[in-house]
């Protein structure tokens, strides 16, 4: 009994110091996690965040290396200006691709979570990059090829053995540099942030009613603070026969035309909207919810009542008030960051 | 270091894989064959992944080859690669039994996790065997062309590229098949230090074509990842013999 004791004794012991380690990797200049989030999902035990290993991915992020062309850049589609996204592009180029057919989402806030892409096909950030690197109408390059020209480069093997004290430059190291990057990009800086840390800002009347909106109709998919509870639902967009969303994924009927509900933050600055980029303007999203909403196959229960399609009901004022309220999502500190621009 | 005994109780064994289509041995590009629907064609590629193996020994035993060194990819344009060399326990081997393709945990281990014929980068062009944008390994690869009665006109061209290992957040599709091979009759392969016995196996891919199902070229030409998939992978499950032991 005693023994058994000291055991657990010492277990406790271990996985509080495993914790204090986590705790302070995920607590740098370059990675905090703002006081209103949750823990982040990404496994930081095997990729910390260094100075040395985010700067690597940021150099990576900006050099068309990654590309066969040398001439397209993680940057080019996803631009910091507009949260990462390839701003006033519905689609990114290319016709019969994946990539092709759908809109580039931002890269803010990824470390808190684990199924990337509008169908959600890819499930650790570590992986993510070698869909844009391999697809033949994004950068088109193989990743035996990206490797070569990195390894055989003048300054990367350097940079590489000052960040991980690799040699070789391989896979895993080019991955785990890129995701460093990606998960510094952290946004929660916009004045929503700053009223509910009470920071000292506060909501203008219309705001606090559009807050309310919000809540009532919006926060079950996406959910505060990041504002989105990571899962797929159909939201009543026209079905496209090119695009069935997270079926392509699982081949399960109760998938079709699922697409992953994205975080609204920073919405203002990411049009044009949607998986395939067809809604223009925020207006015209918040009269998608009103009005346009079609019924589909696998609509969303929250937008049925006995069966039948039943539309946000918003009057005038509210959908005002709600647009107001999503304008408080802009984090400009984010998008202006310099630790976050090609150098 | 292995102590001593560890490395004397370990003996070499190799496991052979012949490739064939309808009983024939299959040459790249220029070799002709006939499918169950009597389709004629020919291959330009072909190459899956043979990976978790255990052997039986007569009485019984199992041995496991250690994981992380059970991952093989057999290319029928390399021929090094029909050979799988391995180190297992002396003794009396009855069966064996291997995965056709890459284990669900597999797929989803981190990039540490995948060295040698795992490692995303090792694919060159066409020989790619791991999908991106729906994570995940290809397990089996064959690609071809139909042949016409008229031999200057290009026939179709077929791609089946089979994977998918059963989802991450709800049970989907899972082409991974178990393969067991029962070796009493053709012979036992008796592993002892200082000899080196092969099993040879014969994988005949034209049993994609036929079995539960049955594809045609002209019907299914190209099938990656959709529900056909499942179709061809459960055909192609019985394409495995074990042809003979040489001791
Ligand atoms: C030509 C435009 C283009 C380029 C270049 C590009 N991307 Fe993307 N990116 C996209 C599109 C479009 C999507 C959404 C694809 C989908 O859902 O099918 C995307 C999705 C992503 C996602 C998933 C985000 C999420 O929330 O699910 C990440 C991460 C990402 N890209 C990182 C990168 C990195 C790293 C590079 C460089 C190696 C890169 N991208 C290069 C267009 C691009
Ligand atoms: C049932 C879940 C659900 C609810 C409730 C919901 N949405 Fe959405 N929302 C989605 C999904 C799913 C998408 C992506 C659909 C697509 O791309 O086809 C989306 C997309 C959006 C987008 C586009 C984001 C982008 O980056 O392209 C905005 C803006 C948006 N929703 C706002 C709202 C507002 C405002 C409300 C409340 C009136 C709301 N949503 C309610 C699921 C939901």
């Amino acid at each position: 009994m005693r023994n058994q004791l000291k055991v657990i004794g010492i277990l406790v012991f271990i996985v509080t110091l495993l914790t204090a380690a986590t705790d302070k990797l995920l607590d740098n200049y370059l990675f905090k996690v703002p006081a209103n989030f949750p823990k982040p999902s990404y496994a930081f035990a095997n990729n910390p965040i260094t100075k040395e290993g985010f700067e690597l991915g940021r150099k990576l992020f900006y050099d068309p290396i990654l590309s066969s062309d040398n001439i397209i850049s993680c940057g080019f589609c996803h631009n910091q200006p507009a949260a990462f996204t390839h701003h006033g592009h519905d689609l990114s180029h290319g016709i019969e691709d994946r990539l092709g057919k759908r809109n580039a989402p931002p890269i803010q806030n990824l470390a808190w979570t684990n199924r990337f892409m509008w169908d959600g096909g890819v499930f650790d950030l570590d992986l993510q990059p070698i869909v844009p690197i391999t697809s033949p109408d994004e950068m088109g390059e193989t990743l035996p090829q990206v490797l070569k020209k990195l390894n055989a480069s003048k300054d990367y093997p350097i940079l590489f053995k000052n960040a991980f004290g690799v040699s070789t430059i391989t896979t895993d190291y080019l991955m785990k540099a890129l995701s460093q990057f990606m998960n510094g990009l952290v946004s929660a800086n916009s004045k929503y942030d700053q009223v509910i840390r009470q920071e000292g800002a506060e909501f203008t009347e219309e705001e606090a009613a559009g807050y309310k909106v919000f809540k009532s109709y919006c926060a079950s998919c996406h959910q505060e603070p990041l504002f989105t509870n990571n899962q797929f639902a159909n939201n009543g967009m026209p079905m496209n026969q090119n695009d069935l969303g997270r079926y392509e994924i699982t081949l399960l009927q109760e998938d079709k035309y699922l697409f992953k509900i994205p975080s609204l933050r920073n919405i203002m600055l990411t049009a044009p909207y949607m998986h395939d980029g067809s809604i223009n303007s925020i207006d015209d999203v918040i009269q998608h919810y009103r009005l346009n909403m079609q019924t589909t196959t696998n609509l969303d229960n929250r937008f049925l009542k006995n069966g039948q399609i039943e539309r946000v009901p918003l009057s005038d004022i509210e959908a005002k008030n709600l647009k107001h309220f999503l304008q408080t999502l802009t984090d400009t500190i984010f998008i202006h960051n310099p630790m976050f621009s090609e150098q | 270091m292995q102590s001593t005994d560890a490395v004397k109780s370990l003996a070499p064994i190799n496991i052979q894989f012949q490739n064939m289509a309808n009983e024939l041995p299959i040459t790249l590009n220029t070799g002709k064959y006939t499918n169950a629907s009597g389709e004629s064609f020919s291959i330009s590629l072909l190459q899956y992944f043979v990976s978790n193996i255990e052997l039986i020994s007569a009485d019984g035993k199992v041995y496991t080859v250690p994981q992380d060194s059970s991952y093989f990819l057999i290319k029928q344009a390399n021929p090094q690669t029909q050979t799988i060399q391995l180190n297992v326990p002396e003794g009396r081997y009855a069966k064996i039994k291997f995965v056709l393709g890459i284990d669900s945990v597999r797929n989803t281990k981190p990039l540490s996790k995948r060295t040698g014929v795992l490692d995303p980068s090792s694919y060159e062009g066409a020989e790619n065997m791991y999908w991106s944008w729906n994570s995940g390994y290809i397990f089996f690869k064959m690609e071809g062309n139909k042949i016409t009665e008229n031999p200057s006109v290009a026939g179709k061209k077929f791609r089946y590229h089979i994977g998918l290992f059963g989802g991450m957040d709800k049970p989907t599709l899972n082409n991974i098949k178990i393969i067991e091979l029962d070796l009493t009759k053709k012979g036992l392969a008796k592993v002892r230090w200082g000899s080196q016995p092969t099993i040879v196996c014969t994988a005949d891919v034209a049993k994609m074509f036929t079995g539960n199902s049955t594809i045609t070229i002209d019907q299914f030409g190209t099938v990656m990842g959709g529900p056909t998939s499942a179709l061809i992978a459960n055909n192609y499950h019985q394409m495995f013999k074990h042809k003979t032991t040489i001791n």
